[in-house]
């Protein structure tokens, strides 16, 4: 096997992310996967922000900022018009964060997954509106601090991935950067269906999680082994498959080490803890059920 | 071959005929048997190409400006609150430099709400940098989307073919049917200098500074201002092949008019009637129909207005607070003219109310007997 790390890098130096951003880590490992046959679709957002000020730019595959709320729909037209001309060995990539897939682009994305058009959909998850400041979106989680709710953020985070499961596209996957094989093992799977594919990359954000800048991947494998961020697949809308057996460790391993839950009490900690212990047991049931299948 | 057909087909017969290979659209009525047209030569294969059934218009235009920009020919097709929704990519279509062809048949923006027909909608999206024509009838429409592709992708910038709800979209009439193998020729396959290539990879759409933003912006204007020129010359070559031919504006009967009536779209057809009425009385009045509206021809209409004293423009749309649009744009077009016309307001049709040829009469007979200037404009309110 040849490692996707060995690949050629096609976000390269000089992009201009915060220090330790888990976002352009991110980028970096699905660009990697990718290859350098695509083209990369990214929408106003923090990639938007680090890929350069003309003349200069560090994406290294063909790359078009579309709009806002149109991540998918611009890539479905692209790799439609792909197909137009024969050009079947080229992929298209959307980049959108999560402002842009879970709120603003979500009409756009379920009609282009509708349509089971040929793109990979990476949603970058940094839990809020990280580009414009610090601003609440629906994937921020419960309780966390942004600059629009700053007593805490009193809904819980959207699940997108069950939205994308109600759409029966061929595949959708969790991962994040601390799992970076497990992440371009995805994109590599990814790749060789047809249809619309949706990676959910959890990408920590040191300035918005309000944390040191080295702690990106740490945090990244906490989320994971906490239970809050589950590493799983769903072919089909219907096949779940877990792919990482987490150590079920306390949440608060996860959220004490981040400025923006900071100020949790005990009973919002626990009440965390409820919320993550009875998604994963739903979760382990769903997977459980096509477990024969693996 | 003459096939009897509405606007509506008529429009997705020339885009069959243009060979459009990615069509994105959203049904809303009256456009929608255009995308049901289309929709139906894609699924049984006379049109060779993609549907893209999209979730909203905004979407629609999303697909057909990165598909452009993939390097195919590409079209929708919408209407009234479609058109309004994709507000935002029309300006991203202009200002990606994407020849996008799009039909919009003209129905009321709510509230409140209502179907008919009525300019608003596309006149509001007059600063987004898109070209618009305004087609009197289902043989134009058809030509029109012809022509526009052809002045597109020339100059790089997005074109739009209006024609009115109902009085056009789905008014059934005898249409000449252009030869396949005639359009072909007047109309090659879509070469794009700079698409999308994994082996020559750029970043399209980056932040670009202040000076930078103005000088694209600059350049988009220049290659605008040389649609006037190019549409005149495709129109032409477009007459030469097909026998048809309609200008950037049409001055009927103007040489001794000492009235001079201004329409655009179906109101021309009942216009042209009244004013034959008009001049069997013994009136002497000419019409001038605007068919190109962005960019608007300037020199055309002041070449074709000199010596005129009085004009009557009639405006099926009216901009809130200060009156008709194509009015407003001809006054501006002829602020320094010598002539120093006095140039009335009308506004009629708006809601999609009829204006039959006694309406035009009147407006016409009511700027023969006006002395004065007037500045503001005059509502045609008949039941």
């Amino acid at each position: 096997m040849v490692f996707q790390e060995q690949q050629p890098n096609f976000l390269r130096t000089g992009h201009a992310a915060c220090a330790g951003c888990g976002l352009a880590a991110g980028m970096k490992l699905v660009f990697q996967a990718m290859g350098h046959k695509t083209i990369a679709v990214i929408v106003p957002s923090c990639e938007g922000s680090i890929g350069g000020v003309y003349p200069n730019t560090a994406y290294g595959v063909p790359t078009f900022h579309s709009a806002f709320e149109i991540a998918a729909p611009t890539a479905a037209g692209i790799a439609n018009a792909l197909k137009i001309q024969g050009k079947d060995e080229i992929q298209v990539v959307a980049f959108a964060g999560d402002g842009g897939t879970y709120d603003i682009g979500l009409a756009a994305l379920s009609g282009v997954t509708k349509n089971n058009d040929d793109i990979i959909y990476v949603c970058l998850d940094n839990e809020a509106y990280m580009n414009t400041g610090i601003q609440v979106s629906s994937a921020t989680p419960s309780y966390a601090w942004t600059g629009t709710t700053p007593e805490g953020n009193p809904r819980r985070k959207k699940n997108i991935m069950e939205i994308m499961a109600a759409h029966y596209n061929p595949y959708s996957a969790t991962a994040t950067i601390g799992f970076p094989r497990d992440l371009q093992q995805k994109i590599v799977k990814a790749k060789s269906i047809r249809g619309t594919k949706f990676i959910h990359l959890l990408v920590p954000c040191p300035t918005g999680w309000r944390t040191p800048s080295d702690l990106a991947p740490e945090l990244s494998i906490l989320a994971v082994e906490t239970n809050v961020f589950p590493l799983y697949e769903v072919e089909d809308g219907r096949r779940y498959t877990l792919n990482h057996e987490p150590r079920s460790l306390p949440v608060q391993e996860y959220l004490l080490k981040q400025g923006r839950f900071k100020h949790l009490n005990e009973e919002q900690i626990r009440q965390v803890q409820m919320d993550v212990d009875e998604e994963w047991e739903r979760l382990k049931q769903r997977a459980g059920r096509f477990a024969s299948r693996k | 071959m003459k096939e009897f057909m509405t606007g509506n087909h008529a429009v997705a017969q020339a885009v069959k005929l243009c060979r459009t290979p990615l069509i994105a659209a959203y049904p809303i009525t009256p456009q929608t048997p255009i995308y049901e047209k289309l929709s139906e030569w894609e699924a049984t294969g006379v049109l060779k190409g993609i549907m893209m059934r999209t979730e909203s218009e905004h979407s629609a235009m999303a697909s057909c400006i990165a598909a452009s920009l993939t390097g195919v020919r590409t079209f929708t097709a919408t209407s009234s609150q479609g058109l309004a929704l994709m507000h935002e990519m029309l300006h991203f279509a202009a200002g990606c430099r994407t020849p996008v062809v799009m039909a919009n048949v003209n129905r009321i923006i709510a509230a409140p709400w209502g179907f008919w027909a009525d300019h608003l909608d596309s006149l509001s999206q007059r600063d987004t940098g898109w070209i618009q024509f305004y087609c009197e009838n289902g043989q134009e429409a058809m030509d029109s989307v012809i022509q526009a592709y052809k002045i597109s992708e020339q100059v790089y910038l997005p074109a739009m073919v209006n024609l009115e709800a109902f009085l056009v979209s789905h008014f059934m009439e005898p249409v000449e049917i252009p030869d396949q193998d005639a359009v072909d020729h007047f109309l090659p396959p879509l070469d794009l200098p700079h698409k999308f290539d994994v082996e020559k990879p750029g970043f399209l759409m980056t932040v670009v500074s202040s000076e930078l933003y103005r000088k694209y912006r600059h350049m988009a204007q220049v290659s605008m201002d040389s649609v006037k020129d190019v549409a005149v010359r495709v129109d032409r070559e477009f007459k030469d092949v097909f026998g048809r031919g309609y200008g950037i504006v049409e001055p009927i009967a103007m040489e001794d008019a000492e009235v001079v009536i201004v329409t655009a779209g179906s109101i021309t057809s009942t216009a042209r009637l009244a004013i034959r009425s008009l001049r069997e009385q013994g009136h002497s009045v000419g019409l001038l129909k605007i068919r190109l509206f962005r960019p608007f021809p300037n020199e055309a209409l002041q070449q074709v207005l000199a010596g005129k004293k009085k004009i009557a423009v009639i405006d099926r749309n009216n901009s809130m607070g200060s009156g008709g649009i194509f009015c407003q744009e001809l006054k501006a077009a002829l602020v320094h003219s010598e002539d120093r016309p006095y140039i009335y307001n009308y506004i009629a049709g708006v809601g999609g109310t009829d204006v039959n040829p006694e309406v035009i009469q009147r407006i016409a007979l009511d700027a023969m007997e006006r002395s004065e200037p007037m500045d503001q404009p005059m509502w045609i309110m008949e039941e």
